[in-house]
């Protein structure tokens, strides 16, 4: 929670807030949207530049096929309808991070529009819903430089500036004013991200500012809405700079708060950008000048329209993977397994693939599943590895999972085996090799300890004889534990009721 | 920003002087003005004709028939080329420690 202002919770109930989102999202191209230098995190300053990022005189700009293809991937996956011939245009204004003094975005014509997001939410009685959440466009643009303001000896008086992630490509997704509550900003931004992630098109990495977030949160009074709709939407702050949707969520909660605690003030909320600041838990006013929302947009002299024909379209689309939603329900009925299950392998697009070959494999799925989602995973959480990282290969969960199925493994030997696993860095195969259980599979061994326990419990023969069966479990039990859990399971089982049988 | 019926004031030349970074001194304000109502004045002007049934250009290649590409075939292959030597870049910046640009200090805005 925020350290906002207490506002009572029937002050609170009288308004409502209405949220809209604006994501950036960088593409994973090898180069920049307009010019061939490498598209990459970090590097040392200044070396990923050129004439056309720099904004050099006379540079002119060749947009990179690429992101074209990545951006009607990502538009297709939220649901856009594609705009065959889109329009480059100029955003001007001055900042020293893009040095061209304009930024080329895509304005009036953008290259995707009308998509939507489901997300989980509640309705006003409390009971859990799916939400659908607009999403009003997808353009594509291009990414600024950076601007360092602390951390240098002449620091108070000088910026510094590194144009390396300038030009690099963007989409921005913009969503409709249909968001309620900061959960709903939360649900939103995960369920985005997935689909993101899922398409392959971004890292979404946000540390490193590949998916960046700004909220427009406006209140109004719930009376004023249910009179007058839309026309009673108050005035809207953006809420800028915040790098982890727990922030976000944070930063949304304070802000409603703040907006309301004005108006309840008798005050009026200004339009402005606010930086959330994390430590203290609450947005501040980024100096507010009016004049630069005056961007004066005009079609990009320098680029000819582009246009995506059908047969373009269709080949782009052909790299579409299956999305979350659709993968969710198809492993829920393809291979009986709980929603619960379908959905945390389905969490990214690595695990379910992983879980899908290894399935594919193995002689239960479901074995698979459970295996890979308790003891593979508590154990990767446990060494604080990554599925990549993982000691545990493909076919060595293969076996795992087979050998458990078939019985010639408990449970608790299992876990054994893979604690080795994961101690030694070994593959389950390795270890499996070098430590499996001797198991007695020699039929008179087996038999002589059956006799024994046969003859040392005469009142469970005579249950049996009567027709309880069932009591063979117990001399299955006692048989194992005389072998001390080495005895094969499956021939004791058999042996056992051929011998109460004789 | 004023329409094309009234005259630029001298507030909106400071307003557009502002957006594009440029400082008019006390004299230059009233000849940009002057400068600016002329050049309103003549698109004035050719706003008299009628171009309803004129397509909006911001491109030559339609006006020249050339049939845009469809496919992305005239886009830039995703293929890193070599950028250029910082010695270089930072040979023609104004200020640099020599790995960064430095700027006069800015507030995010």
């Amino acid at each position: 929670m925020s350290a906002a202002l207490a506002l009572s919770p029937e002050v609170l109930a009288k308004y409502q807030p209405v949220i809209g989102l604006e994501v950036h999202v960088q593409l994973l191209t090898k180069t920049k949207a307009f010019c061939g230098c490498k598209n990459e995190y970090g590097g040392e300053p200044n070396t990923h530049v050129c004439p056309v990022c720099l904004g050099l005189p006379g540079a002119l700009p060749v947009l990179n096929k690429q992101a074209v293809e990545y951006a009607v991937l990502a538009a297709k996956a939220i649901g856009c309808e594609i705009r065959e011939t889109s329009i480059f245009s100029r955003k001007n204004y001055f900042y020293p991070d893009s040095p061209k003094g304009y930024q080329i975005s895509q304005f009036d014509k953008p290259i995707a529009e009308n998509g939507e997001l489901i997300v989980p939410g509640f309705d006003a009685a409390g009971n859990a819903i799916s939400k659908r959440i607009g999403i009003t466009r997808l353009h594509m643009e291009e990414d600024a430089g950076k601007s360092l303001h602390d951390g240098f000896a002449d620091s108070a008086s000088r910026t510094y500036i590194d144009l390396n992630r300038c030009g690099t490509p963007l989409v921005e997704i913009v969503s409709e004013p249909d968001l309620r509550t900061a959960d709903e900003v939360f649900e939103y931004l995960t369920k985005l991200k997935e689909i993101l992630l899922y398409t392959g098109v971004s890292d979404c990495n946000m540390e490193e500012g590949s998916l960046r977030c700004d909220a427009n949160v406006s209140v109004m009074l719930k009376s004023d809405w249910e009179a007058r709709g839309t026309a009673a939407y108050g005035t809207k702050a953006e809420v800028k700079n915040v790098n982890s949707f727990r922030y976000i969520r944070a930063a949304v909660e304070y802000e409603i708060e703040r907006q309301i605690g004005v108006i309840e003030d008798g005050g009026r909320v200004v339009q402005e950008s606010r930086l959330w600041n994390n430590a203290e838990g609450r947005t501040y006013s980024m100096r507010s000048k009016e004049q630069a929302h005056d961007y004066r947009y005009f079609p990009e002299p320098d680029l000819p329209a582009l246009v995506v024909g059908a047969e373009w379209q269709k080949n782009i689309l052909s790299a579409m993977p299956e999305l979350p939603e659709a993968r969710r329900a198809r492993l829920a009925s393809e291979y009986g397994l709980s929603t619960q299950d379908a959905a945390t392998l389905t969490t990214d697009r690595e695990l379910g693939d992983f879980f899908q070959q290894a399935a594919a494999l193995a002689k239960s799925p479901k074995r698979v599943a459970a295996i890979l989602l308790s003891e593979i995973t508590m154990r990767l959480r446990g060494g604080e590895l990554v599925l990549g990282q993982s000691p545990v290969s493909l076919n060595g969960l293969v076996l795992a999972a087979d050998l458990a199925e078939a019985g010639e493994i408990s449970s608790k030997q299992l876990k054994q085996l893979l604690d080795s696993c994961f101690t030694e860095s070994k593959d389950f195969a390795f270890i499996y090799d070098r430590d499996k259980p001797q198991q007695i599979s020699d039929t008179s061994a087996i038999e002589a300890m059956i006799d024994e326990v046969i003859a040392a419990n005469p009142a469970q023969v005579a249950q049996f004889k009567g027709g309880k069966r069932t009591v063979s479990a117990f001399f299955v039990g006692q048989v194992m534990k005389l072998s001390k859990g080495q005895a094969n399971p499956a021939l004791l089982n058999e042996l056992v009721v051929k011998k109460l049988d004789a | 920003m004023s329409n094309q019926n009234s005259a630029v004031s001298l507030e909106d030349v400071r307003h557009v002087a502002d957006l594009a970074n440029l400082e008019l001194t006390a004299e230059e304000l009233p000849r940009m003005a002057h400068d600016l109502n002329a050049i309103l004045g003549h698109i004035a002007q050719l706003s008299e004709l009628d171009t309803s049934q004129v397509e909006p250009m911001a491109q030559v290649a339609e006006a020249l028939g050339i049939a845009p590409a469809t496919a992305g075939e005239t886009l830039r292959p995703d293929v890193v080329k070599p950028s250029v030597d910082r010695a270089a870049v930072m040979s023609q910046a104004p200020e640099s420690d020599g790995r960064f640009f430095k700027v006069p200090k800015v507030i995010e805005r």
